[in-house]
């Protein structure tokens, strides 16, 4: 045991594998949170595309952080509440007033443009006008834009407006309502007017009790950490959740494999004979299974659960490569002096086992699995990338398969590549790892 | 005439064991496919089109009234259903689905078509075949032999830049090809749109077979370097340790204090006795590959195999998915068996007899 920790000190010689488990160090931070903040359910519930509480995101909208580069602007989402912001007034008669007020100081137009409105009625509902009202100046403009006797809840998609377009001179309400411009002026040269906007409700209520609320969303260009997908859904939560999951998979995926290789290729080289025959012909069977189009298969036909498509993983994996070469290693291992000189001195089986056979084989177990890592974190990935990948959990796979890696056509680079970096790096993590590992426990190799 | 007879002993031991491989890797697809009810579905809908066309071909049963043709109809079904064993237990169906996976009648497909139009699945995986062999083989030969000539020279200047390079971008074999194939296309397609984004010609394909050539080139190129990059660093840096494990040893010094030239060590010394491993590392590799083309052609869109198996998933097709999973298993085996052959061809030890197949 003291030479196994001697060994792992000489980690530090490896700066690479030190920064590998850092970055590991950080990713398990990560899923720890993660798994702790929002909880499984809670992420799966969350995820669905109909969630509520993603009408309030833009779609296709790049991460936040995109503004901090010189000279970019985006707007981000404005949203604006009738209890909050906004200013309500109601009078004797019924008449009302909503006021929607917001700052906009960006670069770019929105890119849509929804008022929500709830009201609170028994027979009758209230009867609204929509007022949009541009910055203050010369240019200031009243822009009436809808009215109608509303319902409970009522949606007014204010950019798909058509009449408005019209009216607007051709051009979508999103710009037509944030510019100043004049019509003639060519498409890119067409610039949004910064200033206070006001959105403005008014109207009748025909009943005592009655109430109206407003909510005003001005979809933004950027959003949060990872921006959204085309489903408006927040990709914060998918890179979050991917990472535990990513670490669960892997982990009990190449732990379990290697164990139960290990374990394989030492009953066949200690029993030896019919036994160490069958099961050598059985891995040199299973290695030549079509691993990949089972797991489809199976996803396919069976379940879509990660966890059923782990079970298949693990079964798969039972005999491997990994079977024949332990059983070789602890033949050689079995008929290596120190073992004869062991049972000479009357030492006994599990002595044996535990202090000199294991031992001896570790120094190939523990780099072969931590290098396997990667590739079980990829294969989820794959699986999801190929369609059969958990359809209700979030994780980089899916988030991969989602984007159809087509999203690179349409320019949505954000999408495709931040899943693929936090794949890229995890992986690399565990490889450089396992790369130093292989040296320090491979003395052969370390000279070379 | 003793050493030969040995091969070929060898040979049909090697390929009994890779038809027992076959048929059990097959009889498991159709297991997890006959307790999904898969099977039956594919094999019910079969009979009705068969049951269809005989009865369309009967000019005496068509002109019969709709309910009586109906009855007859059924009759005829459930008849067939019977003789094809559909009422036994699904043990005794399996078995016979297996007799029909490994004879290749692979039944008909339930939306997928091949170009022209067959909807049966042999035919469409015969048509996809030809694009996946081009990708693998020409991607395999370009990794095998820069891979392996690569190692050698590193081998004979070990410690140099390059050699330390190698090394330390071993780890980006982490990420399989298609993974690198992302990044590819958003470079050369998205960004600088030098290259096409997928697919195997231009639409539609060129007349002229250096035309046709020429476009096949531009779209293999991404998904080329894709798998390159994914094995090439990995694989340059085992096969170089072998070669230098291989170099230091005793007979090698005692060629080189001989005087034996430094070609004629590598290849007699050095080269001769690790090809073995090399081999068996190579074709463990070319199992992977088979399951990576899956990812990477769908990545591409290029029309292969793996690229029908994707189609298959999205579109819910049973049979083409069975099917190809088929085709996979037989793939696999004479991969795995042209390599045993070519490792019987390299390894002496098999020809002298002594000692069973050594694992590397």
């Amino acid at each position: 045991m003291k030479a196994f920790l001697a060994r792992l000190k000489e980690f530090r010689r490896y700066p690479s594998a030190v920064a590998g488990l850092g970055i590991i160090g950080v990713l398990l931070l990560v899923s720890v949170y993660t798994a702790i903040t929002i909880p499984y359910g809670e992420a799966i519930r969350r995820w669905r595309p109909t969630d509520e509480r993603w009408l309030e995101n833009p779609r296709f909208a790049p991460p936040q952080w995109l503004n901090v580069l010189p000279g970019v602007n985006r707007p981000e989402t404005i949203v604006v509440r009738s209890g909050q912001q906004g200013q309500k007034s109601v009078a004797e008669d019924g008449r009302f007033e909503i006021v929607l007020p917001f700052q906009f100081p960006y670069d770019g137009f929105p890119t849509e443009l929804t008022l929500f409105l709830s009201s609170q009625y028994a027979v009758l509902g209230p009867y609204v006008e929509v007022v949009w009202i541009t910055p203050e100046g010369p240019d200031r403009k009243e822009i009436p834009l809808w009215t109608r006797s509303v319902k409970r809840a009522e949606r007014y998609i204010v950019s798909s407006d058509g009449e408005l377009a019209s009216r607007l001179g051709g051009r979508a309400p999103e710009i037509g309502l944030f510019t100043a411009a004049a019509l003639g002026v060519p498409k890119d040269q067409v610039k949004p007017a910064k200033g206070e906007y006001q959105m403005l409700i008014r109207g009748w209520m025909f009943e005592e009790d009655g109430d109206v609320d407003a909510k005003l969303v001005v979809y933004g260009q950027v959003h949060g950490w990872a921006g959204t997908d085309n489903m408006r859904r927040d990709l914060t939560l998918a890179l979050l959740w991917g990472t535990p999951i990513a670490f669960a998979f892997g982990l009990v995926a190449a732990v379990g494999v290697a164990a139960s290789q290990f374990t394989l290729g030492a009953i066949s080289a200690w029993f030896g004979g019919g036994l160490d025959a069958f099961l050598q012909f059985i891995t040199r069977v299973w290695m030549t299974l079509p691993a990949l189009p089972i797991y489809i298969m199976v996803g396919m036909f069976w379940s879509r659960s990660i966890w059923a498509i782990l079970g298949v993983v693990l079964i798969l994996g039972l005999f491997g490569g990994g079977v024949l070469m332990y059983r070789s290693m602890f033949l050689q291992a079995k008929e290596s002096p120190y073992i004869e000189a062991a049972r000479a001195y009357g030492a006994k089986n599990m002595r044996i086992v535990f202090r000199y056979l294991i031992p001896r084989v570790i120094p190939v177990l523990i780099p072969g699995f931590v290098s396997a890592i990667p590739a079980y974190v990829f294969l989820e990935a794959s699986l999801a990338v190929l369609g059969i990948g958990d359809p209700s959990l979030p994780t980089w796979g899916k988030v991969l398969n989602d984007s159809n890696i087509a999203a690179l056509l349409q320019g949505h680079y954000y999408w495709v590549i931040q899943p693929a970096i936090l794949l890229l790096v995890t992986g690399f993590a565990f490889a450089l790892v396992g790369f130093a590992l292989d040296r320090i426990f491979n003395p052969r190799l370390r000279a070379i | 005439m003793d050493n030969l007879l040995r091969l070929g002993k060898y040979t049909v031991v090697r390929g009994i064991l890779i038809v027992l491989t076959v048929a059990i890797g097959v009889y498991l697809t159709v297991v997890i496919a006959t307790m999904g009810g898969y099977m039956d579905k594919i094999l019910e809908a079969q009979i009705k089109e068969q049951v269809g066309l005989e009865l369309q071909g009967n000019e005496e049963l068509r002109r019969l009234p709709q309910a009586e043709y109906r009855r007859y109809y059924d009759e005829r079904v459930a008849v067939l259903k019977r003789s094809y064993g559909l009422d036994r237990p699904w043990i005794y169906r399996s078995g016979r689905y297996l007799l029909n996976a490994v004879t290749l009648n692979l039944g008909r497909s339930e939306r997928i078509l091949s170009d022209t139009g067959s909807s049966e699945v042999r035919s469409i995986i015969l048509e996809r075949l030809r694009a996946t062999l081009t990708l693998i083989l020409t991607g395999q030969l370009l990794l095998f032999f820069t891979a392996l000539f690569t190692a050698l020279y590193l081998s004979r200047h070990y410690g140099t830049r390059l050699d330390r390079a190698v090394v330390a971008l071993s780890p980006t074999s982490a990420a399989p090809a298609w993974f690198y194939g992302i990044f590819l296309i958003l470079i050369f397609a998205s960004l600088l749109r030098v290259l096409p984004y997928g697919g195997m010609v231009v639409a539609p394909p060129p007349e002229e077979t250096w035309a046709y050539f020429l476009s096949l080139l531009r779209h293999l190129a991404l998904p080329l370097s894709a798998w390159f990059i994914g094995g090439i660093f990995q694989t340059t840096f085992y096969w170089r340790t072998f070669f230098l494990i291989s170099s230091s040893e005793d007979y090698v010094e005692m060629a080189k204090a001989k005087g034996v030239p430094p070609r004629a060590v590598e290849r007699r010394y050095v080269l001769r006795p690790t090809l073995p491993p090399v081999i068996t590392s190579f074709s463990l590799m070319l199992i992977g590959s088979w399951m990576g083309a899956i990812i990477l052609e769908t990545v591409f869109t290029w029309p292969g195999l793996g690229r029908l198996l994707f189609q298959g998933i999205s579109l819910n097709d049973a049979p083409v998915i069975v099917g190809t999973t088929v085709i996979y298993a037989y793939l696999l085996g004479v991969t795995v068996f042209l390599l045993d052959l070519l490792y019987a061809a390299l390894d002496p030890r098999v020809k002298m007899g002594a000692g069973g197949r050594r694992m590397a």
